[in-house]
Parts: C-alpha cells; sequence; structure tokens
C-alpha cells in the first residue's frame, strides 16, 4: 500500500500568508504538495465553522494562518481572531476533536521560507498521526464519498 | 406570592406595564410562563423552587414586545439574561420592568436596570460543585476518550433545538441551522450534525450564556450538553479575566487585547 498522503486544508489571509506562500514559489523553495490552500481577505474572517466543515470534507490536518499581531492589513482581524481561536480550540478540545490536527502560525508576506517550514512540518505531524479515522467514521451517508489524495 | 400578585395587580391595573411574565401551574403540576394582561389575572401567578424556566427568552419576542411596556418577575439567572440582552440592545428601560425575587423569595422592585446590574454583580457566577466534577472528569480522559463520551452522549439528539428556543441569547430572527444554501449543519439526526450544531451553539454563546442551565432543563432527552457552555465561562474566565454580564462596555468576544496570551500560535 502507497504511503499515506494527508489531506491539509490550509485557511489563510490574503495580505500575510497567501503572500508568503506566494513567495514561497516565486523563490523556488519546494514543500509538500498535501496543502489545499483557501484564500481570505483576513484571519477575522475565518469562521470556526469552515474548520469543522474541512474535516467534514475528509481533511486530515488544517493549517491556519495570518498576519503577525500588529501587522493586520485592517488593524485587528489577527486580535480578533487569535482570541475566538483560543476558546474555540478549549471548546474542540473537550469535545474531543484533536487539536494536533489544526495548526496555527502567523507567516508575514517575508516569511516564504517559514510557509514552507510550516507545512512541511504540519505534513510530517499529521503522517505520523495517520488519517483522522475518528472523524471520518461520523461522516454523513449523505456527504460525498471521502477519499484520499 | 400574595405581594408578587398585589404588586403585578398595581402594575397593570395602573398601566404602568401592559403585560407582566410570570410563571403558572401549567400541566402536571409543571410550572410554565403566565402573560397577564389584565390585573385579575395575576390570580394564576404561583412562584416556587420549581419555577426554573428562563423567562427572559420571551422579552425578545415580536408578539411579547408588540403589546407594549412589559413587566417580568426575574430570578437571578433571569436578572442576568436581562442585562445581557441590554447590553446587546434587545431590552431597554424604555421597554421592560424587573420584578426581582432574590434567592430567599424577596421581592424588589427594581426601578431601572443599572439597578438590576449592580445587584446582579453581589453575586460571582459560579458552575456548581456536580458540573465541575464532571468537567474534572472529562479532562481527566484522553481525547480520543472525550470523542466517544460525546459520541455517546449526543447520539440520541434529533436537533428538536428546544436547547435553543429556551435559551434568552438564542434570539436570532434566523438561526445558522435554517440556512440551507449552503447547508452549515446537517439536517439528519447523525453525528456529524448533532457536532456541529454542539458545537455552534455553545460557541455563539462565549462569553453570552449565563449558565442558567435552561438548555439542559428543555433537552428531551436530557443531554448534558450545558458542560460545554460551562467550560467556555470557566475558560473565557481564565484567559480574559472577569466573566459577569454587564450593561456597557466590552464584549467578551467583539474586544481583544493586544496582549491576550496564547500558546499555540506559531
Amino acid at each position: 500500500m502507497a504511503e499515506f498522503e494527508p489531506k491539509i486544508v490550509a485557511f489563510v489571509c490574503n495580505w500575510c500568508t497567501y503572500a508568503g506562500a506566494d513567495l514561497t514559489g516565486t523563490s523556488r523553495i519546494k514543500y509538500a504538495s498535501n496543502v489545499r490552500i483557501i484564500r481570505f481577505p483576513c484571519t477575522g474572517r475565518i469562521d470556526y465553522m469552515l474548520l469543522i466543515k474541512a474535516f467534514d470534507e475528509g481533511a486530515d490536518g488544517i493549517i491556519v494562518s495570518g498576519c503577525h499581531p500588529n501587522d493586520c492589513h485592517y488593524t485587528s482581524g489577527n486580535f480578533h481572531a487569535r482570541r475566538r481561536w483560543i476558546m474555540f480550540r478549549d471548546l474542540c478540545n473537550l469535545m474531543g476533536i484533536d487539536m494536533q490536527r489544526i495548526k496555527f502560525s502567523w507567516v508575514s508576506a517575508a516569511e516564504g521560507a517559514k510557509w514552507a517550514e510550516v507545512v512541511n512540518s504540519t505534513v510530517t505531524d499529521i503522517r505520523a498521526l495517520g488519517p483522522y479515522e475518528e472523524y471520518r467514521r461520523i461522516l454523513n451517508h449523505h456527504s460525498k464519498e471521502v477519499t484520499n489524495g | 406570592m400574595d405581594e408578587l400578585k398585589n404588586k403585578v395587580r398595581e402594575l397593570l391595573g395602573s398601566g404602568t406595564v401592559k403585560v407582566f411574565i410570570g410563571y403558572t401551574t401549567g400541566t402536571a403540576g409543571t410550572k410554565r410562563a403566565l402573560f397577564a394582561e389584565k390585573p385579575e389575572d395575576a390570580e394564576g401567578l404561583v412562584f416556587d423552587s420549581s419555577c426554573i424556566q428562563n423567562l427572559a427568552v420571551y422579552v425578545t419576542k415580536q408578539e411579547v414586545k408588540e403589546k407594549g411596556m412589559m413587566g417580568i418577575s426575574a430570578t437571578l439567572p433571569v436578572m442576568r439574561s436581562l442585562v445581557q440582552l441590554a447590553r446587546e440592545n434587545q431590552v431597554s428601560d424604555s421597554g421592560i420592568k424587573v420584578i426581582g425575587i432574590t434567592p430567599e423569595s424577596r421581592l424588589i422592585d427594581f426601578g431601572n436596570l443599572s439597578e438590576v446590574e449592580k445587584y446582579i454583580h453581589q453575586f460571582q457566577l459560579e458552575i456548581d460543585q456536580k458540573n465541575r466534577d464532571m468537567l474534572e472528569k472529562l479532562d481527566k480522559m484522553t481525547v480520543s476518550e472525550r470523542w466517544q463520551f460525546w459520541l455517546k452522549e449526543l447520539e440520541p439528539c434529533f436537533k428538536c433545538y428546544a436547547c435553543r428556543a429556551a435559551c434568552p441569547m438564542c434570539y436570532c430572527h434566523r438561526c445558522t441551522v435554517e440556512y440551507n444554501q449552503p447547508q452549515w449543519i446537517p439536517v439528519p439526526s447523525h453525528a456529524s450534525g448533532n457536532l456541529q450544531w454542539h458545537i455552534m451553539r455553545a460557541v455563539h454563546l462565549v462569553g453570552r450564556c449565563i449558565d442558567c442551565d435552561a438548555c439542559a432543563n428543555a433537552c428531551p432527552l436530557a443531554i448534558p450538553f450545558n458542560l460545554l457552555n460551562k467550560r467556555m465561562i470557566e475558560d473565557a474566565r481564565k484567559h480574559f479575566g472577569g466573566y459577569q454580564p454587564v450593561l456597557s462596555g466590552d464584549h467578551l468576544m467583539s474586544t481583544f487585547k493586544p496582549d491576550d496570551k496564547e500558546n499555540f500560535i506559531r
């Protein structure tokens, strides 16, 4: 059997991490191709339900990333997001959702190398954890067939 | 009891309030809400320790608001809810008259909501021992054990939304669960939709829940989902300091501090 390839969904903000990921590419830095990047206007726009939806669609891991504190394009979106994540993580932890599968980071537009490192280390961690079987087992019969890769 | 009846008769008689929300005896000895509109309706009022429904749930209802000035008999959790609702601009002094009932069943005739706020701030919002023990038990489990615990507990849930209907803070005219383009919460009574519904409910109540347990009391299947809300109260206090409904000032989740502490962001 082929090695397990984790499906990672990355929720990133337009102004920092998305630009950072762009820099990773233009700098010709190679990084794992397991990540599907979804661009948001701001980390403040990343609804916690979307993270759950990612698992619902068969993701094995999630990256949430945006501008460093004080760098937000909209001044305070990332501060609001941070407060929300603090509470959301606690809730998920209580509900038994594996918090090792959701990684949070600040990656600026100048940190192309950091983005590669964030993705690579996430892929390594999730590969070690294996597919998110626990969540897949509860997926609704009505939702799409979940496949690897 | 007679004191409350007399007070309500007086309020309705003088026209100070147009409708008074209190408790009355329902079927099979249960207690339900009474909406007294005439002085003689006050005769039906009752109050005892079994009156646990949070009456504040009615003050945001259009059909009640339409009647004009409201009066309400408010126990401590109801008073807390009212202050939180006032903070969210759902009630104001021009729309409600609060008759407080203290834990010792003493009546307090509040002049305005500021007085209610002052009164509730004498009491710290505390999670009771039984639930604290339960949360501690959950903390000692592994992540997988907790996952199994909730799958089992949420398994019978068929999303009747009695928890939502009983909650004074769930006053949105259109709730996320009613949106189907896209379908945010899967409709079938199934683990995935149930999980998502309870996560959503808990998150929407962060910083707003005042731990009245109306949701859990309304649940026909006695699912202990209020543990989630209780944990959110404890954690909000741990991370961001005090936790008390206030009439003005910052809302826990719509504000931030530049130095909010976390240890999980790289």
